[in-house]
C-alpha cells in the first residue's frame, strides 16, 4: 500500500457544513485518491479539533495538507500554525471554502451542494500537491530615517524618532524649517501664540544629536525598498557657509536687493540676503540668486564685505549628497489655494481683500506691520469687516472637500479683529460653522457673544468695490429669504487648502496614490491604516494626507514616527511569502513585466550572458500582474503557478 | 457528466471572492453549478486560464476583480485585467465562441447581492448555450 502523502480534514462545523454538505459521502470519494487520508471533526476549530489535527498530521507522516472548513481569511493562521507545530511547512495548507462558498449559498440543494464540496477539494488536492515549502525571509534594515517637509508634522515626527535613538534626515526645501504654522499668529482655540509653541520644537530639531537638518534643500529621487532606501538630496546653494556663519544677520542691513517676502504672503519686501523670519532655524541667511545685485550683474558684495566671520561664498554651487534610510516619513504639507481663481472675490483686484494667511502675517508682531491691523495699501485702520468662509471650497469649481479649518479660523480673526480693534464691526459670512473639534463649539459661543460680530448664514455670492474704496459683500440670506449686501470696507476671505508643489514632487518621486478629487496623499486604509501607504516603509502625516488642524497633524505625526519606530527597531523586515519568481531557462529578457509591475520589484539582470528578469522579494507583493503578462510563461507566483492552476481548472469538472 | 452548465469564476482575494464570502455569511443562495478559484488580484489575468476552462469543459468563464478606479488593492490590477481581457473577448469571437461564454466584472467586497446576481445570471445564459465541442487535432509528424 503506497504511503499517504495528503492529509485532508473535513469540517462539520456544526451543522453549518454537515447539515447541507453529506460528509460521510464527501470523505468516501475522496479516500479514492489514492495518496489522500480523510478525518472529520464537528468543529476543526476548537482545541480538540486542532489537536487532533496536529497528531493525524504526525503519526500519518502527510507532507501535504488540505482544510475543508471556512474562509481562509479568519482560519488560515490557526490551521498554519497547526502545521507548524506538526513540524510541516505552513505553506503546505491548502483551504477549500466549503461553508461560505458552498452549504451556506446552496442550502436548498443537498445533492449538488455535496458533489461541488467533492469537486472543490479534489481541486485543492490537485493544487497542493505542487505546493512548496515556502519561507518569510529576514532583511535587514538601516537605523535610520527621512523625514521629508519641516512644518509642524515633520518637526514632531522627526524629533519622535531621533528621540527613540535612530538617526533622522530631515529635509525642508524653504531656508527655515516652520513650514505654515510659523506664519500663524495664533491657534484655534486656545490662542496660543503659534511661534511660540513651535520655536521650542524647532530649536529642539537643530540642536538635536540625532536629526541632520537639511533646509534649502529638496529631495530629487529615492530608490530601494522598505528597510533600505537610497535617497539623493538636492542642496541649493545659500551662498553662506553654514559652518562659519555665526548669526548676526550684519549682512543683512545694508544689501540692496529687495523682492517681495513670500513669508509675509506677498505684504511687504525683503532683501536678497535674508532670513525668512526673526526666529528661523537655522538662523543662517540666504542668497536669493534672482535678486542679488552681484549674481545678475556682477556688482555689489557688500555683505561679503561687511560678514566679520568671512561666511558669504559666492562660489557655492550646491550639490547632491545620498544617505541611506530604512524608513520614509512624507510631511510636505498644504498651500493655501490660488485666490484669484475666484474671480467673484476680487483677490487681487481690490487691496483691501486678503486671505487668512494674509491676516495672519498682518496680527503678527513680527509681521509687515508689527501687529497694527491695516488695510495694505491703504493704510489706515478697517472698520466694518466681512470675513469670507468656504472660499474656494466646498465647491465644485474648485475644491470639492472642506478644509476643515477655515470655520475655526474665520473666529480666530473675528477674535483678531475685536482684539485689535475692539470698536471694529465684523461679519462672518457662512454657511454654517463647522466647530467640530475639542473646544471649538466653546469656542465659536465665546466669539458669537463678542459685541459687533455678527454671522451671516449664508455662503458670499460676490464681493464687489463700490466707486469711494469700500466694498459690497453680497449672500443670500436663508433667514430673511432674501439676498443682502453689506458695505464693508475690509474682506477676508478664508480660501480652501491644496497639497501643493512639495507633495506633488515626493508623490512623482516615490509614486505614490493621491485622492483625485484633491491631490492629497492616500493612506493604505483610510480607517485602518491611516498613516501607511501602498509603498511599504513609507508614512504619510499632517495635511500633505488631508486638510487638518494643528492637534490632528501632530497626533498623526507622532503616529507616523512610532510606525517608523516599530519598523526600525524590529531591526528587520520580514518578505510576505508569495512573491513572483523567474524561470531564468524561459526568460527573454523582453521587459513586459517590468512594465506592469507597480512595485518596481523586477529588474534586469545578467544571468550567463543572457538578459533575465529578476525579482525583488522585498518588493513584491505578489499581484500576479507580471504573470499574466508573461508571453514566455516564465514567471509565476510562488504556491500559484500556472501549472497549480491549470491543473485545478481541469481537476474541478474531471 | 450532467447536462447541466458549469461556470468558472475567477475571483479576486480582495473583492470579488470577499464579495462571494459575503453572499455565503448572508446566505444568498445561487446556483451550484458556480466553481470559484482565488487569485491574489484580477492583473493576474492570463488569456490561458480562460481559454483552458473552456477547454477543461465549462460553458462559461467570468474573470472579477475590484471596481475601478481605486479599489484595486494591488494599485491598478483591474485595468490590466480589462485591456486583456477586451482583447481576450476579440480573440473569442474570432475563434467562434459566444458572447455569453467570457465575462469581466467589478465587484466590491461588499456586494455580496451583486455577486449573486451575476453568478444567478451567468449560470442562465449558460443554460442557454450549446455544449462546446472541440476538434481534437493530433499532432503529426512532418517529414
Amino acid at each position: 500500500m503506497s504511503k499517504a502523502k495528503i492529509a485532508v480534514f473535513l469540517c462539520h462545523c456544526g451543522t453549518n457544513i454537515a447539515g447541507v454538505i453529506d460528509i460521510e459521502r464527501v470523505a468516501k470519494e475522496i479516500r479514492r485518491i489514492p495518496d489522500a487520508v480523510v478525518w472529520d471533526h464537528r468543529f476543526l476549530c476548537s482545541t480538540d479539533g486542532v489537536e487532533s489535527m496536529v497528531n493525524n498530521i504526525k503519526s500519518s507522516g502527510v507532507d501535504r495538507v488540505v482544510v475543508a472548513a471556512c474562509s481562509f481569511r479568519t482560519h488560515e493562521p490557526l490551521f498554519q500554525e497547526a502545521l507548524r507545530r506538526a513540524e510541516l511547512n505552513p505553506y503546505l495548507l491548502e483551504m477549500v471554502n466549503i461553508r461560505e462558498l458552498c452549504s451556506w449559498v446552496h442550502e436548498g440543494e443537498k445533492e449538488k451542494a455535496t458533489e461541488k464540496a467533492i469537486r472543490i477539494i479534489k481541486a485543492a488536492i490537485t493544487k497542493v500537491r505542487n505546493n512548496k515549502p515556502l519561507e518569510r525571509k529576514k532583511l535587514p534594515i538601516i537605523p535610520a530615517a527621512l523625514v521629508i517637509g519641516g512644518g509642524i508634522a515633520g518637526i514632531r515626527a522627526a524629533l519622535d524618532i531621533a528621540d527613540a535613538g535612530f538617526t533622522v534626515y530631515l529635509v525642508e526645501k524653504e531656508p527655515s524649517i516652520g513650514g505654515n504654522m510659523a506664519k500663524l499668529d495664533k491657534t484655534f482655540p486656545t490662542l496660543d501664540c503659534s511661534i511660540c509653541i513651535l520655536g521650542p520644537l524647532m530649536n529642539a530639531v537643530a540642536q538635536h544629536p540625532n536629526i541632520k537638518l537639511f533646509t534649502y534643500s529638496e529631495v530629487l529621487s529615492i530608490e530601494g525598498r522598505v528597510g533600505e532606501f537610497l535617497v539623493k538630496i538636492l542642496r541649493k546653494p545659500r551662498y553662506v557657509r553654514e559652518d562659519l556663519c555665526k548669526g548676526c544677520l550684519i549682512c543683512i542691513a545694508k544689501c540692496p536687493g529687495k523682492a517681495i517676502d513670500e513669508f509675509n504672503a506677498g505684504l511687504s519686501y525683503r532683501k536678497a540676503i535674508y532670513i525668512p523670519y526673526p526666529q528661523a532655524v537655522p538662523r543662517i541667511p540666504v542668497i536669493d540668486p534672482n535678486t542679488c545685485l552681484y549674481i545678475q550683474k556682477g556688482v555689489c558684495r557688500i555683505c561679503e564685505k561687511l560678514c566679520p566671520v568671512g561666511a558669504i561664498d559666492f562660489s557655492q554651487r550646491g550639490g547632491v549628497i545620498e544617505v541611506r534610510v530604512g524608513a520614509i516619513v512624507v510631511a510636505t504639507g498644504f498651500e493655501e489655494y490660488n485666490a484669484s481663481n475666484i474671480y467673484e472675490y476680487g483677490y487681487s483686484k481690490y487691496p483691501n481683500v486678503v486671505t487668512g494667511l494674509q491676516l495672519e502675517r498682518l496680527a503678527s508682531s513680527y509681521g509687515p506691520t508689527e501687529g497694527r491691523l491695516i488695510i495694505p495699501g491703504l493704510g489706515k485702520e478697517p472698520r466694518r469687516i466681512a470675513i469670507v468662509n468656504c472660499v474656494g471650497s466646498r465647491d465644485e469649481r474648485h475644491l470639492p472637500y472642506c478644509c476643515r479649518v477655515g470655520c475655526m479660523a474665520s473666529l480666530k480673526h473675528t477674535w483678531y479683529v475685536k482684539h485689535l480693534l475692539p470698536d471694529a464691526e465684523v461679519f462672518i459670512f457662512a454657511d454654517e460653522i463647522r466647530a467640530s473639534g475639542k473646544g471649538f463649539e466653546e469656542f465659536y459661543r465665546r466669539i458669537r457673544q463678542l459685541p459687533k460680530v455678527y454671522i451671516v448664514k449664508g455662503r458670499a455670492s460676490e464681493v464687489r468695490g463700490n466707486p469711494n474704496g469700500t466694498l459690497s459683500v453680497r449672500a443670500y440670506d436663508p433667514a430673511l429669504g432674501r439676498e443682502i449686501s453689506i458695505e464693508v470696507d475690509f474682506v477676508v476671505l478664508e480660501v480652501g487648502i491644496v497639497a501643493g508643489r512639495g507633495t506633488e514632487a515626493v508623490k512623482n518621486i516615490l509614486k505614490l496614490g493621491v485622492l483625485p478629487s484633491s491631490g492629497f496623499l492616500l493612506e493604505l486604509h483610510p480607517k485602518l491604516n491611516p498613516v501607511e501607504t501602498a509603498v511599504d516603509g513609507v508614512y504619510i502625516c499632517g495635511a500633505a494626507a488631508g486638510p487638518k488642524d494643528i492637534p490632528e497633524t501632530v497626533a498623526q505625526a507622532s503616529a507616523a514616527a512610532s510606525k517608523v519606530i516599530t519598523l526600525l527597531s524590529r531591526g528587520y523586515i520580514e518578505t510576505q511569502p508569495y512573491i513572483a519568481k523567474v524561470d531564468e531557462e524561459l526568460c527573454s529578457g523582453c521587459r513586459i513585466c517590468l512594465t506592469v509591475c507597480e512595485y518596481n520589484a523586477i529588474k534586469i539582470v545578467e544571468r550567463g550572458g543572457r538578459n533575465v528578469a529578476y525579482v525583488d522579494e522585498a518588493l513584491c507583493k505578489g499581484c500576479g500582474a507580471c504573470v499574466g503578462s508573461c508571453p514566455s510563461r516564465a514567471i509565476e507566483v510562488l504556491n500559484l503557478g500556472l501549472k497549480q492552476v491549470e491543473e485545478m481548472v481541469a481537476e474541478i469538472l474531471r | 457528466m450532467s447536462v447541466e452548465p458549469r461556470v468558472l469564476v475567477f475571483a479576486c482575494t480582495y473583492c470579488a471572492y470577499a464579495a462571494a464570502e459575503t453572499a455565503g455569511v448572508s446566505k444568498l443562495q445561487y446556483p451550484p453549478q458556480i466553481y470559484i478559484v482565488r487569485l491574489p488580484c484580477s492583473g493576474m489575468f492570463k488569456s490561458y486560464y480562460v481559454l483552458k476552462a473552456l477547454r477543461s469543459g465549462f460553458d462559461a468563464v467570468l474573470w472579477s476583480g475590484c471596481h475601478p478606479p481605486y479599489d484595486c488593492h494591488f494599485i491598478n490590477g483591474n485595468y490590466k485585467a480589462r485591456v486583456r481581457a477586451t482583447l481576450l473577448k476579440a480573440y473569442l469571437k474570432q475563434l467562434g465562441f459566444e458572447d455569453e461564454r467570457f465575462r469581466l466584472e467589478w465587484i466590491a467586497a461588499g456586494e455580496a447581492d451583486r455577486f449573486a446576481l451575476i453568478a444567478k445570471e451567468i449560470v442562465e445564459n449558460a443554460t442557454r448555450l450549446p455544449k462546446l465541442r472541440f476538434i481534437e487535432y493530433r499532432e503529426v509528424e512532418v517529414k
